[in-house]
């Protein structure tokens, strides 16, 4: 594929409309790359032509406040906060939206930009309504910042006393208060530009201007996916996570309840960032102390229904590829795409609702935990499952959407209670009065506790799979995976471009494995197949593959892609620590991998939990007939409606 | 002074077959001998725009005509396309030639929709008579048509950058700058965007010669303007001075001489009190597209500054923070001082208010706002200051 993302990017950061822009060499600079002398706050500086003179300070350690500018956005140039002057120009130039290309004598701090960065940061406050101490934001605010950097000691052009806006807290991810947005519309290019969703516009104008859904609907009435990109860009508390922390500590309160918290692998890699750590310090095992202390009653860990995802969507793969290679039955949708990331599932159901065919049945690690936490698990410990509260620990807002969805309810009750963030979960053990990095190391509650490296994975772009190809190539193959790949590190299908394309060539089979001797006679129909599978992040990116195999492309010959909603995968998610940059998501991918590395046992299918049960309880195998009924499900084709 | 313009005495189709006969070089140095500047307000000096078009790279490139004329005051534009359409056609073809443009849009204000058919009709004939069309005006190859496009009604449409994002369909708001139009313009290709007025002057030029444009004016800003002036003046109207001309000698001509003050270039222009009426209506001194607005002795100047406080709270395109918030703080301020309730000090803080929006709003509209509110405080501190709170009227 020739659009990949990674190719794009500079282009990427002018707004759409302006896409394809060229800056004008200057007479005499023919050489592409060539290098131009700056002259910031009286020091020379060498950069490239059409570097912003905002990164070329950055270059040279001198620091210019920015509001409306982030590193994964295009550019904007609208909160006029990075103003500086340079010289031989009346007016002053937004120094993130400035290309360097010819020599520039550029001032960051003269008396007339601290006059206007200050009016600036005025004239924002004058509009903001909320006091710092109500708001989630509170210590990790970028205008808090501001005011505090430019001295802010009152409120030169006032300040709200009410609210002007209602908060939309329709719908069960994002909530939305006007009252607190700056207009610096991150989140407009978050969903516009990143996301290709376009949910949220600028609408009105001058100090009209606000944004707005289309026809200003609540946002559960419009095409939202849910995944909190806004909300990991918003530089206020404009946007938020809808937050249930307080009918979890209800829960926790109430002593008949059985309060079951499952936490996915993302969380783990990103809470330290919100108790002071590095990005990418693993918090594991002291976050299942500091669970505990907090109250929940079993701490449960995703892996081990991201290594069941892996059979389940692994075997539903090996059906849909027997029943289009052997009985050549022409109505199998192939490519097989992932079906763990639920803003990809909703993306689909709006955007590609001709495509859901196309998407596994298998529900997402975290309701096939939900499922099996109020059957199995309520069983086998002899709950009574309405006692039962399950709480699961995601990097995402999403997921508060899709334990909201009314068909997740297959156990007889709602399958999982409730959705907490990382944030809200970093909240929560704050108000325990715990500080995380002091806890005690322990493990993963019975009879769950024990994952695999395959489920840890899940957590970074490519992690569902890299953990499908160990599996596949050791049941399929019968040949270990490490024979193929260096420690089973499967690395092409790792990284962060936007799309990845691996080809796996199947040169002998092994014998059938016995759980799967009920679904095929053998494996001979694959010796001498090429395996091709995708791996894609980030729903606009996802747009350009699902388009490639509408038109015939490469994506179309694919057997198994990988979607993520998310820039990064889960570890980049909506309920991921505050803020994220491109730096932040590989330091937290690093901690996955490691933890990955770390464990004795990393491939799905040799995880004997899962075995045992298929023995005890779901007794007729993957993709039978009671793992279909808790652990699968279907899709609403919405398109354009809710 | 003359009361016939100039337009209505070039032949329409003059200055296109001069520019057709000559060539894109000679076209350019015309252009730079009559040293014309851009009539919209920037004064941006034509050649240089059209050398830099000329210049860019781009698989096609535009030739834009602005005709959202907007700018409170001004309705010369308006005459122009109702009298002398084919000097702004000739204009853009002229400027397409030196250019290497393919493609001519009229942007044509929302309001003057009614004047849609005539400026079909006129590009109509001119497609027969082989002035547009393939090998217009003679030229083998050079395949050039001009289509008109309707604006929606919002003044800031008019910046050259928001005037192309109306035109590509989106929101209408600046761009920042640079990359300029000339660079990457409509659809991201080179872009010339010039006002109808500088296009018409472009094709008299090419017909009278560059000397005669030249002679007219003072160094600095050389050739006849047309200005459309109203208020408390006996002979409202579009007339046509050389550039240089005093506000003096305008407002004897339009029978203002009684006059307390004159707006000059609409609401982004300033105000200019009696006592400074010798100066010279030219870029180098008091500059103008084309507005001219006379405040006769009974206007209350603070009305005067809330009238075009409220025109750009109205028309700010809410994108940038200076001008989004800041003509709202300059109104509410205006609002105080009526009410006797602002202060001295908090008068103060709105005029460096207004010099931080100057400076730093994102397009002119925003950096032009604050200009009367700045310009009426100084020159009328009696009526204005009077009213501050705590001062003895």
């Amino acid at each position: 594929m020739t659009d990949n993302p990674k190719d794009i990017k500079s282009s990427d950061r002018a707004p759409k409309a302006q896409r394809g822009q060229v800056v004008q060499k200057p007479d005499g600079v023919d050489a592409i790359g060539a290098k131009i002398t700056v002259n910031i706050d009286g020091q020379d500086i060498k950069v490239p032509m059409g570097t912003t003179i905002l990164e070329a300070a950055r270059k040279f350690g001198i620091r210019i406040p920015t509001l409306c500018h982030h590193d994964d956005l295009c550019v904007a140039g609208v909160c006029r906060v990075c103003v500086v002057e340079i010289e031989g120009q009346r007016a002053l130039q937004a120094s993130c939206a400035y290309p360097i290309t010819s020599p520039l004598k550029i001032k960051t701090h003269t008396p007339q930009v601290r006059r206007a960065r200050r009016h600036i940061i005025d004239l924002l406050l004058s509009k903001h309504y909320g006091e710092c101490y109500t708001c989630f934001r509170n210590n990790n605010c970028e205008l808090q910042s501001l005011a505090k950097e430019y001295g802010v000691d009152f409120f030169r052009f006032g300040h709200p006393e009410k609210p002007m806006y209602e908060k939309d807290n329709s719908s069960y991810a994002v909530v939305r208060d006007m009252n607190k947005c700056v207009l610096c519309r991150r989140c407009v290019r978050t969903c516009i530009d990143l996301q290709e969703v376009g949910v949220l516009e600028a609408a009105h104008r001058s100090s009209d201007t606000r944004i707005e859904t289309f026809l200003d609907k609540p946002l559960s009435d419009v095409v939202c996916i849910n995944c909190g990109q806004c909300i990991n860009r918003c530089p206020t508390g404009a946007l938020t996570a809808n937050d249930p922390t307080d009918e979890v500590w209800a829960a926790i309160d109430d002593p008949t309840k059985h309060v079951t918290i499952q936490t996915a692998p993302s969380p783990r890699a990103g809470i330290g960032e919100c108790f002071g750590l590095e990005p990418g310090t693993p918090m594991t095992f002291e976050m299942n102390t500091a669970l505990r202390r907090c109250g929940f009653d079993k701490v449960f860990d995703t892996n081990f229904t991201a290594d069941l995802t892996i059979i389940e969507e692994g075997t539903e793969l090996l059906l849909r590829l027997y029943k289009a290679l052997v009985e050549k039955d022409e109505t199998v949708a192939l490519p097989q795409f992932t079906s763990c990331s639920p803003g990809w599932v909703k993306f689909m159901e709006h955007f590609y609702p001709e495509m859901l065919p196309n998407m596994s049945s298998a529900k997402s690690p975290q309701q096939m935990f939900g499922a099996l936490i109020k059957t199995f698990y309520a069983e086998q410990q002899g709950i009574d499952p309405s006692n039962i509260v399950s709480v699961a620990l995601m990097p995402c807002s999403a997921k508060k959407f899709e334990c909201n969805r009314p068909e997740m309810t297959d156990s007889g009750f709602k399958d999982v209670d409730y959705g907490l963030t990382t944030r809200e979960m970093a909240k929560m053990i704050s108000e325990a009065g715990i500080h995380l990095p002091d806890m005690p190391k322990s493990d993963f509650d019975a009879p769950f506790g024990t994952a695999t490296g395959s489920g840890v994975i899940f957590g970074a772009t490519g992690g569902v799979m890299e953990a499908a190809l160990r599996s596949v190539i050791e049941l399929v193959c019968g040949v270990r995976a490490e024979d193929l790949f260096e420690h089973a590190n499967i690395i092409p299908v790792r990284g962060f471009e936007g799309t990845r394309l691996v080809e796996l060539p199947i040169e002998n089979v092994g014998p059938v494995p016995d759980v799967f001797k009920k679904l095929v006679p053998n494996w001979d129909w694959l010796k001498g197949a090429t395996l091709k599978v995708g791996v894609c992040h980030g729903t606009a990116n996802a747009k350009k593959v699902l388009d490639d195999i509408k038109n015939g492309g490469e994506f179309s010959k694919c057997h198994f892609i990988e979607f993520m909603a998310c820039p990064g995968g889960c570890l980049g998610g909506g309920g991921q620590p505050i803020p994220t940059t491109p730096e932040i998501r590989a330091a937290r991918a690093e901690a996955i991998y490691a933890e990955d590395r770390s464990y004795g046992v990393r491939k799905s299918h040799e995880n004997p939990v899962i075995w045992e049960l298929y023995e005890k309880f779901l007794t007729d195998g993957p993709c039978g007939h009671i793992s279909h009924k808790l652990l699968h499900t279907q899709y609403t084709a919405r398109g354009k409606y809710i | 002074m003359s009361t016939e313009l100039t337009f209505s005495q070039v032949d329409p189709y003059a200055g296109l077959k001069a520019a057709a006969g000559i060539g894109r070089a000679d076209i350019l140095a015309t252009m730079k001998t009559a040293n014309i500047r851009g009539r919209g307000g920037a004064g941006f000096p034509v050649s240089v725009k059209w050398n830099l078009a000329a210049a860019a790279v781009g698989p096609e490139k535009f030739i834009v005509c602005n005709a959202d004329e907007g700018e409170p005051g001004t309705f010369k534009d308006r005459l122009v396309l109702s009298e002398h359409a084919d000097l702004v056609f000739d204009g853009m073809t002229i400027a397409a030639i030196a250019a290497g443009a393919q493609k001519g849009i009229l942007y044509l204000r929302g309001e003057y929709v009614y004047m849609l058919n005539d400026l079909e009709t006129v590009l109509a004939r001119r497609r027969e008579d082989g002035m547009l069309g393939q090998n217009s005006a003679g030229r083998i190859g050079f395949d050039f048509d001009v289509e008109i496009r309707l604006g929606s009604g919002a003044y800031v449409c008019g910046e050259e950058t928001a005037l192309i994002e109306s035109l590509e369909g989106h929101r209408g708001e600046p761009r920042n700058r640079p990359p300029f139009p000339v660079d990457t313009g409509y659809l991201g290709r080179p872009t010339v965007v010039n006002n109808v007025e500088t296009l018409a002057w472009a094709a008299c030029i090419l017909a009278r010669g560059a000397e005669w444009f030249n002679r007219i004016g003072t160094e600095q800003s050389a050739g006849p303007k047309l200005l459309s002036i109203s208020g408390d003046c006996e002979n409202p109207g579009v007339y046509e001075f050389p550039l240089g001309v005093s506000i003096t000698e305008v407002l004897k001509v339009v029978g203002a001489e009684d006059a307390k003050a004159v707006q000059i270039g609409g609401a982004s222009g300033q105000c200019v009190p009696a006592g400074n009426f010798e100066r010279k209506i030219a870029f180098e001194d008091v500059a103008t597209g084309g507005s001219i607005i006379v405040f006769g002795p009974g206007r209350d100047m603070l009305d005067v500054a809330r009238n075009f406080m409220e025109f750009f709270v109205d028309e700010s395109c809410g994108q940038c923070t200076p001008c989004r918030e800041g003509n709202e703080k300059l109104l509410e301020g205006i609002e105080m001082l009526a009410a006797g309730t602002c202060s001295m000090k908090y008068l103060r803080e709105l005029c460096s208010l207004g010099k931080t929006m100057q400076v730093a709003s994102k397009c002119g509209l925003g950096q032009s706002s604050p200009n009367a509110f700045l310009s009426i405080v100084e020159h009328f501190p009696d009526e204005i200051l009077g009213r501050a709170e705590g001062t003895v009227a």
